[in-house]
């Protein structure tokens, strides 16, 4: 059966030791959209993929893809749901000991019994798609930072998963490899039907192909909406994201005692 | 790294390695430990075994025959009964005798068979009955100056 | 004060007994995940390439340059005694007993250990292990395992080597250099040399130590921090720790197989 959202969090919490991370987040992604998650660095977006790819467990709430519970899954379980989901991290996370062309092969590999000369062509294929089926003989270390990335996304589309999940695609690259990351990700997710959630802080560059955004803010969302809503938004915190301010709600400093108190020149003797 | 070669050179190692422990079991040690189905057991009794242990070479005329495979004390006539494990190819007669001699005059203890003249051979579980006890250095001290004591002393 | 040092020592040793938990669950989940590595049995031998071949030139001239000084050393040693002709039992019993297992295993913790921690720490740090989970790949029995069992395989094959090039180095300083009778060197070797007792034992060792060193050295470098330092700590824990766990391991294993429990 199919549901229409392919991705469902409710109400999960989850801390890091005795520090609190996310508390109390709620979304969907629909399928066949682009979702981008935008918080300032240090919010928690990257602890949210990895709750969606199952890799942690929420301390409360439950997280749904493709309509199961992971929290009710067992190991099996979890691996097979994760065949059906991509991930492209943030510095590709290639493998580095391999060729770009045994990277993409290296799902196909280990979970079909394809013969070699059918994985060499769905190979090829993954690789035209990104743009880069001349470097498949490379290694890793011979790619520059934006075709490291386009090769895990590769790899990460290879067993033609339904849903890909970015960890800030659009990190240390230069214009022009940002925008070819940009499209490729749209292009991507509308030809095969994907559903793609980035997690970002590049607000220009996502906004430009994103369907619907949420914004991550100390542990809870405090807005969300169509890009064009967000771009027209008033809120002071989104506002002041979108548009990099430095003065707003979140200040530059982090929380202190007052700076006089602590440089001691209220009147004590040091 | 190409696979084949990859697979030729661990394939070189293995058999290198391998070739090493086959040196080192056929070139360097032996077989000493006799084997169960080619050998048979022999008990001897001595009312004192010394610093004889287990694994201590059994020998004839300086031949290795056989090894002490236990070593342990008889509480029924208070004497120490030695088990020996002995090669099937040397057949000794029945009334052969065991002595527990020393190599050098402090070195290991190892067990002598002197052969004798009966006919009929030892078999498995069989008891030798002539045996000779270790030679304790303080009774052979003791032993030379009581001698020495005694030819000195006034008549 | 004293308050504090005793919460601190209590605060250390909770964590000590903390991760060795960890590394006893680790070994575990090692061998329960053992299939991937005996299945495919590829990926093992190239481990076995990494860990074993590329040790093998550390190996062999050490164990060359160590016979041939218990070669020179015994020789000196057994002259003063006018038994000479026991060098070959010297060279061998110390090799096949202690040297061979021991020095190959420390040899092996710092040339192979140490390789297998820096690898399997940066694997981590650039989330390869992780982006293997994501693609449905247990990295334990993808990527940890069969460098275990690689690990586990070449230590003996290292430690006999070791220990055959050793009684060449003595031969050759023995009896070419110095000049012992090559017979009574062979023969004496022979009859003193004990299969089970001290090649089989050493086998043993060699085994032993192999699981010690692999499973430390893997540990280190998947319980490292996923940071520069992190991985040079590891690093240096691997060669620390194994170094360590060698020589104590080899204490127990002796007084056990050599105390005439047989």
């Amino acid at each position: 059966m199919q549901h229409d959202n392919l991705v469902e969090i409710e109400d999960v919490a989850f801390d890091y030791g005795a520090r609190p991370v996310l508390k109390g987040i709620n979304l969907t992604a629909k399928r066949g959209q682009v979702i981008a998650i935008m918080g300032s660095s240090g919010c928690g977006k990257t602890t949210l993929l990895r709750l969606i790819g199952g890799q942690i467990k929420p301390r409360q709430g439950t997280v749904r893809v493709a309509g199961e519970s992971l929290g009710e899954l067992n190991q099996a379980g979890l691996y097979r749901l994760r065949r059906k989901m991509g991930m492209l991290f943030q510095f590709g996370a290639l493998f580095t000991d391999m060729t770009v062309f045994d990277n993409v092969a290296f799902q196909l590999r280990e979970h079909s019994d394809l013969p070699e000369d059918a994985i060499r062509d769905m190979v090829l294929m993954k690789l035209h798609a990104v743009g880069l089926r001349g470097a498949a003989h490379l290694m890793p270390s011979e790619l520059s930072g934006g075709m490291a990335r386009r090769v895990a996304l590769a790899r990460a589309i290879a067993l033609d998963p339904q849903l890909v999940m970015y960890d800030e695609p659009f990190a240390g690259l230069d214009p022009i490899s940002l925008g070819i990351t940009g499209n490729l990700i749209r292009r991507l997710t509308d030809t095969l039907g994907l559903t793609s959630i980035l997690v970002t802080h590049d607000v220009h560059e996502s906004l430009k192909i994103v369907d619907y955004v949420y914004f991550v803010s100390d542990g809870v969302i405090v807005a969300e909406g169509t890009a064009d809503d967000i771009k027209a938004s008033d809120l002071p915190y989104v506002h002041q994201f979108v548009h990099g301010e430095a003065e707003g709600p979140v200040t530059f400093h982090y929380p202190a005692a007052p700076y006089v108190e602590d440089l001691r020149l209220g009147g004590q003797s040091a | 790294m190409n696979k084949t070669i990859l697979d030729l050179w661990v394939g070189l190692f293995v058999i290198v390695g391998i070739a090493a422990l086959l040196f080192l079991t056929l070139k360097v040690g032996s077989m000493n430990t006799v084997n169960n189905s080619d050998s048979y057991e022999v008990v001897a009794r001595f009312e004192n075994i010394g610093g004889l242990k287990t694994r201590a070479p059994v020998k004839s005329a300086g031949v290795v025959v056989g090894r002490v495979v236990d070593v342990r004390f008889d509480n029924e006539v208070y004497e120490a009964a030695v088990t020996l494990r002995l090669d099937k190819r040397y057949a000794f007669p029945k009334d052969t005798s065991a002595a527990i001699m020393t190599s050098g005059l402090l070195g290991e203890q190892y067990i002598g068979l002197e052969a004798g003249g009966d006919s009929v051979k030892l078999k498995d579980k069989d008891r030798i009955l002539i045996t000779q006890d270790a030679v304790v250095l303080e009774n052979l001290i003791g032993q030379f100056l009581y001698g020495n004591a005694q030819e000195g002393a006034p008549k | 004060m004293l308050k504090q040092a005793i919460e601190r020592l209590g605060n250390r040793t909770l964590q000590g007994v903390g991760r060795i938990g960890f590394a006893i669950r680790f070994f575990v989940a090692i061998l329960l995940h053992s299939g991937t590595a005996f299945r495919r049995f590829g990926l093992t031998i190239r481990e076995m390439y990494f860990s074993g071949v590329q040790s093998l030139i550390i190996i062999l001239v050490s164990g060359l340059f160590v016979g041939m000084v218990l070669g020179l050393q015994g020789y000196e040693t057994l002259q003063t005694y006018g038994s000479e002709d026991a060098l070959g039992i010297l060279v061998a019993m110390s090799l096949v007993r202690e040297l061979g297992p021991v020095v190959a295993a420390l040899l092996f913790a710092s040339r192979a250990g140490s390789a297998i921690t820096a690898e399997i720490g940066l694997m981590k740090a650039t989330e390869q292990l992780s982006a293997m989970e994501m693609m449905a790949v247990d990295p334990i029995a993808r990527v940890v395992a069969p460098r275990f069992w690689a690990g586990v395989i070449s230590m003996p094959l290292l430690a006999a080597l070791f220990s055959a090039m050793g009684i060449f180095g003595g031969y050759l300083v023995g009896v070419q250099l110095i000049g012992v009778d090559e017979g009574s060197f062979w023969s004496q070797m022979q009859s003193a040399v004990d299969f089970e007792q001290d090649i089989l034992n050493g086998v043993i060792k060699s085994v032993v130590f192999g699981i010690a060193i692999t499973t430390i050295a893997l540990f280190e470098g998947y319980d490292a921090p996923p940071t520069a330092e992190g991985v040079s700590g590891a690093t240096t824990r691997t060669v620390v720790t194994s170094s360590l766990a060698v020589l104590a391991l080899d204490f127990v294993l002796t007084a056990f197989m050599f105390r005439g429990l047989s």
